[in-house]
């Protein structure tokens, strides 16, 4: 992937050269170990700032919401199923956009490198495969595929499902892969055993709300956390709050979230909320057979009707 | 004041000693990270960190705090009307804060200290506090402390500045405060005379390890509308998500709301952190939001930090350089980057000062 | 160590709507401790948060004038959750004042001065508050000529129509109330948008003469190039913001502009002092 980063620059350069965008967005080069700054281009020469590697997590898609402008964006399989849904919900119109697709091998995750070091990680440097993590008396070397992070170990849509411009050829995509494992070991547990889990999960939380902002999907112009009339939810740290807001959340993303992990990338505290997101995808792949954000000419199903679907809930 | 030797063998009785008189703070690391968390019987701070993920302004300062409760059953003479919650004051002791983060305790207080009113929860919490900081060997290469007024062996802020001198901690005894808690902890053990030269060698060794920095030297004399109207703002704040990462775990930063809730007929009037980034922050009850868009929003708060507060209280930026935001920023949003753009802008002439 | 969260406690005592649209009501309150009124000592400009047990609190002006004594008048615009329950409240309901808050009027600066008060809608609270403290006997005598340029909407949707009434019978004080359009025949003032009126009816610029303006965001982006062109120093500009707010006492952090905050550096400001901070509000 890191020959991408060329690949990128010239395509961007292109682009706003001809003038067929006003801005490219991608990410440029960060000021800490693992970490790239999402980054817009508007002129040639800036588009030259613009660099790909394992660190680029966060989910481009984001920095679409109700733009006006002609977009040049920088995605990844993931980022793109989020524009197909963008596109779907009336967030930004395809002929603004010159998708430019990352075929992606997975995203390094940097929690996972921290714990295995001893020390303050100074310099993170990579070749195609592996991962070294230097710091003051140490240096440690990671195979890639040992700190994906957990999404991307997880991922069957490494290719962008739409695109106008593409980085590289289309990467292979993983097969054999058991999605639902960690869904399947919460719903074994008992209630108490499932509630202990979830309050211990969540105790970190300090509804700094980066889970929210980082989703593409979470674009209201008043999230129900911030609701006066009526209040739904209190704003402070008492448990039956975070929970309501992590729940509701995880369901206002039913059938739209594409697990690219950008939540669990910014949470500061480390809380890995996709446990909710997931099991919810699972009910909708088996109740309605559906994953999100593949075709931007097929409706979601929690906006369509089909006389067909399950109703052995109802009662 | 003085300096004591601790023995490391002596920390754990004396700390027990002193748990009789102070509940202990200090740093527990849970999972991946350090926190600041009250001490159980028995339990020792650990103090192999750099410093915990959050700041420790929770301890005086906690996120969600009862202020007044109520009643609104009408049945009752007192329906309706606000009473103060009863405050726990006995003292505490918080272990192994750094020196930044005492400092930024300094600075808060100018918010909730003022000639015209004093914040009651806020001053009785850290009035019944002591602070004993342990000094930073290995500071992170993301701390900026020493161009943002502090280092790492900074003493404002401290009643005791603890040093690691491997089988011991040289402790320096700044206030009568850090007197009665040493004193607490029964240990006597005086400091030799060379002690503080070690101490000061100690400090030099760790401030020279400091890599990183922030220029603040043109801010106090810049026009804040020449700063504001920068053009800057668009490409800074662009990445920004609006959360309220920076803001919580910042030392310095202490903006927040004030909510009733209700549960029946009783109810409590609470307050919890808030954060400049969120669109809600400013809304007036018409619709109207000085400040609606990113742009404004992230601006407010590198304004705020490196040049309203410099403004307004003549002491530096409201900043310690402890270097969590930069760390956390889930877009790696830097302050110090963005400092260094202030400041250039401001050396330029185009935003100069006019008296 | 007095705790500035803990509101007084007060009764509301009368509840009158003040305009035909209903959604501005003036309440009166009297403090359930008498001592609380004392420690209550305003002054004409300030505001307090009005405090509504379990909903929450909302910063409003002060309309009643330091010198009527035995209660206090607020007149509040409903807008929000607090605003709607306090409107749906009766008298005899308790709830809570904390303050009183801001800065205010500079009182001190302009005895011996004129006084141009120019008002818009809702703004005018905290003006009634200050005509009526001027016009009292023993302060009439420190000020100059006092005028008022004082508009809304419509003949209903004016604050306080008797007492302009009776101000505008009165010898001592320049009455001129405008709507900006009426089909009532028997209107007998002006007709106009508040800045037009102000450029016909305001007394010359002088060292001697400061202007209050207070009023919606598009009353005062017009009234303030009148104001320009009739020779208004900066200075003497005294204008009243609003911004939102939750402690009222500069601790919260959130109604800054720039380094002042509207609640304790404000909510009075010169427009010399706010032609130097952020147009944040």
């Amino acid at each position: 992937m890191l020959s991408y980063t060329e690949t990128i620059r010239e395509i961007a350069g292109r682009l706003l050269t001809s003038g067929a965008v006003e801005m490219v967005i991608g990410f440029r080069k960060g000021t800490v170990p693992m970490m790239n700054e999402p980054h817009f281009a508007k002129t040639p020469a800036h588009a030259q700032a613009l660099v790909w590697d394992s660190h680029c997590g966060i989910n481009l898609a984001n920095y679409l919401t109700d733009r006006k402008e002609k977009i040049g964006i920088v995605a990844k399989g993931c980022d793109s199923r989020n524009i197909v849904t963008h596109i779907i919900e009336n967030k930004i119109k395809r002929e603004q956009l010159v998708v430019i697709g990352v075929p992606c091998l997975g995203m390094v995750d940097k929690r996972k490198i921290a714990m295995k070091c001893p020390g303050e990680i100074t310099e993170v440097i990579e070749d195609e495969g592996s991962v070294t993590a230097t710091g003051s008396g140490f240096s440690q070397r990671f195979e890639k595929k040992d700190v994906l992070q957990h999404n991307c170990s997880l991922c069957i849509h490494r290719n962008p499902v739409i695109h106008d411009e593409l980085v590289a050829e289309p990467v292979a995509e993983q097969q054999g892969v058991d999605r639902y494992a960690d869904v399947r070991s919460l719903d074994a547990m008992s209630p108490e055993q499932r509630w202990k889990y979830v309050e211990d999960l969540l105790s970190p939380c300090v509804r700094c709300y980066a889970c929210r902002n980082a989703c593409p999907l979470c674009y209201c112009p008043t999230c129900f956390v911030d609701e006066a009339r009526p209040q739904w939810v209190g704003k402070g740290l008492d448990p039956q709050d975070v929970r309501t807001f992590h729940f509701l959340r995880a369901y206002h993303c039913a059938g739209r979230c594409t697990d690219c992990g950008a939540c669990e990338r910014a949470c500061p505290v480390g809380i890995n909320m996709r446990v909710f997101t997931k099991k919810l995808e699972k009910d909708c792949l088996d109740l309605f057979g559906w994953e999100a954000g593949l075709s931007i000419d097929v409706r979601p199903p929690l906006d369509t009707y089909r006389p067909q679907d399950p109703n052995d809930f109802i009662k | 004041m003085k300096m004591i030797t601790i023995p490391k063998k002596e920390w754990p009785a004396g700390l027990a000693k002193a748990a009789g008189s102070f509940r202990l703070f200090g740093p527990v690391k849970e999972k991946e990270f350090h926190s600041f968390k009250r001490l159980d019987n028995g339990q020792l701070p650990d103090f192999s960190f750099l410093n915990t993920r959050l700041s420790p302004k929770h301890l005086v300062y906690p996120q969600s705090e009862v202020m007044l409760t109520y009643s609104l059953d009408e049945s009752r003479a007192d329906h309706h009307i606000m009473k103060e919650t009863a405050a726990d004051t006995t003292p505490r002791a918080v272990l192994g804060i750094r020196p930044c983060d005492a400092k930024a305790f300094v600075l808060v207080r100018m918010n909730f200290d003022t000639p015209d009113y004093q914040d009651p929860y806020w001053l009785r919490a850290y009035e019944s506090t002591t602070f004993v900081g342990l000094g930073c060997e290995s500071p992170c290469s993301s701390c900026f402390c020493t161009t943002a007024g502090c280092g790492p062996f900074h003493e404002e802020g401290l009643d005791v500045l603890l040093a690691d001198a491997g089988d011991h901690f040289l402790a320096n005894v700044l206030t009568e405060k850090g007197a009665a808690w040493v004193a607490a902890g029964g240990w006597t053990q005086t400091a030799d005379a060379k002690a503080g030269e070690r101490l000061a060698a100690m400090r030099k060794a760790a401030e020279a390890k400091i890599t990183s920095e922030v220029q603040t030297k043109n801010l106090n004399a810049a026009e804040t509308t020449g700063l504001y109207n920068a053009s800057f703002w668009e490409e800074v704040s662009f990445a920004c998500i609006n959360c309220g990462t920076c803001t919580y775990s910042c030392p310095t930063c202490w903006c927040f709301d004030i909510q009733d809730e209700t549960r029946g007929k009783s109810g409590v009037r609470m307050r919890h952190w808030d954060s400049c980034m969120y669109p809600l922050f400013t809304l007036h009850g018409t619709g109207h939001n000085p400040r609606g868009t990113k742009l404004h929003r992230v601006r407010q708060r590198f304004m705020h930090k490196l040049k309203y507060f410099v403004d307004k209280y003549d002491r530096g930026i409201q900043c310690v350089g402890c270097g969590r935001c930069v760390r956390l920023c889930p877009v790696n949003i830097d302050i110090r980057r963005v400092c260094g753009m202030m400041n250039s802008l401001a050396a330029s002439g185009e935003a100069c000062a006019i008296d | 160590m007095q705790n500035p969260y803990l509101p007084y406690p007060v009764r509301i005592d009368k509840i009158a709507v003040e305009t035909e649209d209903k959604n501005l009501k003036t309440f009166t309150f009297s403090f359930l401790n008498p001592e609380d009124e004392t420690r209550f000592a305003y002054k004409a400009g300030q505001f307090a948060e009005l405090s509504v047990t379990g909903q929450g609190e909302i910063p409003i002006g002060i309309a009643s004038s330091p010198t009527e004594k035995g209660f206090v008048m607020f007149t509040v615009n409903k807008v929000g959750r607090v605003s709607s329950f306090l409107h749906a409240m009766k008298p005899g309901d308790i709830m809570g004042i904390r303050g009183p808050m801001g800065n205010w009027y500079p009182w001190e600066k302009m005895q011996g001065k004129n006084v141009v008060i120019i008002g818009g809608g809702f703004a005018f609270t905290t003006l009634r508050s200050s005509i009526v403290y001027m016009l009292q006997p023993e302060n009439r005598k420190n000020f100059g000529e006092i005028h008022v340029i004082y508009g809304a909407r419509s003949p209903g949707m004016l604050l306080y129509r008797e007492e302009l009434a009776a101000w505008e019978r009165r010898d001592d004080i320049h009455m001129h109330i405008t709507v900006d359009a009426t089909s009532d025949p028997n209107w007998k003032y002006n007709v106009g948008f508040v800045p037009a009126i102000t450029e016909k009816k305001a007394p010359p610029a002088g060292n001697d003469t400061y202007a209050i303006v207070c009023g919606p965001p598009i009353m005062i982006k017009f009234t303030q190039p009148v104001l320009d062109r009739l020779g208004y120093a900066h200075g003497q500009i005294i204008m009243s913001l609003e911004n939102r707010m939750k402690c009222g006492i500069g601790m919260c952090g959130r109604c800054n502009i720039g380094k002042e905050f509207v609640c304790k550096d404000g909510p009075v400001f010169t427009l010399e002092q706010l032609n130097k901070t952020p147009r944040e509000y």
